[in-house]
């Protein structure tokens, strides 16, 4: 073994090693995080949190309201947004459909809080206050683009046979659409729709000056909307312990939603192919 | 039938110009919310370091207003006179109230509120810039570590963990790094808890995964053999990464590092608990400062007249600013992968 061969192995040998090591690092975060979560979160849990609100120290009407913007947000996002993917994959040829892809993904990426900005400008500024409808809405803005590319992915995996087979049969096309190939990609839709749903329930800055938050338990949309996030960022910078221990609480709630959520959408996944 | 049909179509066609309609939108909302504030500071905006500092401004009277004046301190409860006064909406009138003759009585004091942008785009740039320093080299060293190094049996619950750690919510991020991860970057560097350098961190931690992912996604798509025969010609595993998988999926790999730096650039949450929302231009890394979401975060609620122009302003440069680099990373590196 000469020396460039030596030189050669060693460089190999440090550079994988660093690179395991990085490896090691992300997972060290991810478990920091989660037994932080968990040690501060299970302290703080009590079955007295499900059935008080905010306003008595528990956080049912935040879990509550959470769960109903995050609920609007995919009733009216997630119509719009298959409807979009559809076009885009079935009937959308050349520049058009090109330049609306594009849109979507810059979309998907874009600050949340500026989307929060737009839907004040919209939605509260002109009615005066802000409301769990105008939350919904710059949730479900956040959710359409992540539908758009889910659709459109996966009707990119429906086998252009079942097209031609459903066409063949004298479908028309919205017929062959609706009942073949939206039935052939039926499992990978729902994981999309489901890992959407998580995405924007863990959502704070778009929901910060659309629905702000309530103590109180409310059903009303039209008011000041209860939301776990919102509520989290004030309680964690209020200076007393009980407040921090329910912000804790809370934030350990949010994450077991969001990452159980997470799990089954990739075990559905897993099982389907 | 073919109604059904036209219509089922044109549904599909509004919902996907749908898209189009909200970002024009937003671009046009925010530039008239902001419109006031663009025209009253202009591009100054920009590099003015003052945010809500009252200034005042001594304005000469032309001689009818000092005669105008001297008549209304004569006879002070004269209320018609208000009206020749062409300031009397903002200016405080000097000698109002004053009886004494020694009243400067040739100028008006105009006070005034100034906003400008400077401290937070400066906080963005520079906490993004950190967050990047960060991420960059481990997430290549994940992305290589899960395409190349990693046995089968880590492959998937790897390439899980790091997918579950991108799905974690950000202000999850915040929290845990103010109480958690800010004490400890502290000790090691001093200064501030609150700090660029704690923000920029736990910013890089949370886009770690996100650039991972993508990163990963671009390396694995080197065709087998291209790597094989590499290693058939007796290279280590570096030097197939280095001079075979690199240059191949370099386009994706650039465009990864873009997309997850316009995500940076416009991330709240895990910033405003860090950063220390201080209105200064950091004199060190572990000084605090604030960058434009959490200007927005912290001032939305409450903001009224200039504030909330020159507010829609910053939303505006934001929005610009990462609209231009997520399209950068979309159009020109990212395109072919679909």
């Amino acid at each position: 073994m000469n020396s460039t061969e030596r030189r050669r192995l060693l460089t190999n040998k440090i550079i994988l090693g660093l690179s395991t090591i990085s490896a090691l690092l992300g997972l060290v975060f991810l478990f920091w995080i989660l037994i932080t979560l968990f040690l501060k979160g299970v302290s703080a849990l009590d079955f007295s949190l499900f059935t008080k609100d905010l306003v008595d120290g528990g956080l049912r009407n935040l879990i509550f309201g959470q769960f109903v913007m995050a609920l609007m947000a995919t009733i009216i996002g997630v119509p719009l947004g298959m409807l979009a993917g559809i076009y885009l994959r079935e009937y959308g040829n050349g520049k058009y459909a090109n330049i609306i892809r594009d849109l979507s993904d810059i979309m998907m990426s874009a600050p949340s809080i500026v989307i929060g900005a737009f839907v004040f400008a919209v939605f509260v500024a002109p009615s005066g206050g802000i409301n769990g409808w105008a939350g919904s809405i710059a949730l479900a803005i956040m959710l359409i683009p992540i539908v758009v590319s889910t659709t459109d992915n996966m009707l990119s995996l429906v086998p252009k046979e079942l097209r031609e087979a459903g066409i063949a049969l004298g479908g028309s096309k919205h017929k062959v659409i609706l009942q073949i190939i939206l039935k052939a990609a039926k499992v990978g839709l729902m994981t999309g729709i489901l890992l959407a749903f998580a995405r924007v329930i863990g959502e704070t800055a778009p929901l910060l000056f659309t629905s702000g938050t309530n103590s109180f338990w409310s059903t009303n949309l039209g008011n000041a909307f209860p939301s776990l996030t919102v509520s989290i960022y004030d309680l964690a910078n209020f200076p007393t312990d009980k407040a921090r221990n329910l912000a804790w609480a809370a934030s350990f709630l949010l994450t077991v939603i969001v990452l159980v959520i997470n799990l089954i959408g990739r075990f559905i996944i897993r099982d389907k192919g | 039938m073919l109604n059904k049909e036209f219509i089922f179509k044109k549904v599909a066609f509004s919902s996907a110009t749908l898209i189009l309609i909200v970002l024009t939108s937003i671009f046009i909302m925010l530039f008239i919310s902001a419109k006031p504030a663009i025209e009253k500071y202009g591009l100054h905006f920009l590099v003015d370091s003052n945010w809500n500092k009252t200034i005042e401004t001594k304005i000469p009277l032309t001689q009818a207003q000092i005669l105008a004046k001297k008549t209304k301190t004569q006879s002070s409860d004269n209320s018609d006179m208000n009206d020749d006064n062409l300031f009397a909406d903002d200016t405080l009138v000097l000698g109002d109230d004053a009886s004494g003759d020694n009243v400067d009585v040739s100028t008006n004091i105009k006070t005034d509120t100034i906003f400008g942008g400077y401290v937070p785009i400066v906080g963005t740039i520079l906490s993004t810039l950190i967050a990047m320093a960060f991420s960059i080299p481990i997430a290549m060293g994940i992305a290589v570590f899960l395409a190349e190094i990693a046995p089968d049996f880590l492959i998937k619950p790897v390439g899980m963990a790091i997918e579950l750690l991108a799905a974690i919510p950000s202000i999850i991020y915040g929290m845990w790094g103010l109480f958690y991860f800010a004490p400890i970057v502290q000790n090691i560097f001093g200064g501030s808890q609150m700090s660029l350098l704690t923000a920029g961190l736990v910013l890089g931690i949370m886009i770690l995964p996100f650039m991972a992912a993508i990163t990963r996604d671009a390396m694995n798509t080197t065709p087998d053999v291209l790597k094989e025969s590499a290693y058939a010609m007796g290279a280590t595993k570096f030097e197939v990464v280095k001079d075979i998988i690199f240059p191949y999926a370099k386009v994706g790999i650039i465009g990864s590092v873009i997309l997850s730096l316009g995500r940076a650039l416009g991330e709240t949450m895990a910033v405003a608990f860090l950063i220390g929302s201080v209105f200064k231009v950091p004199g060190s890394l572990t000084s605090p400062t604030i960058s434009i979401p959490v200007v927005l975060a912290n001032n939305f609620g409450e903001a009224s007249g200039d504030m909330m122009s020159s507010l829609f302003y910053l939303a505006f440069v934001l929005f610009v600013f990462s609209f231009i680099i997520i399209g950068s990373a979309k159009f020109y590196f990212l395109r072919g992968r679909r």
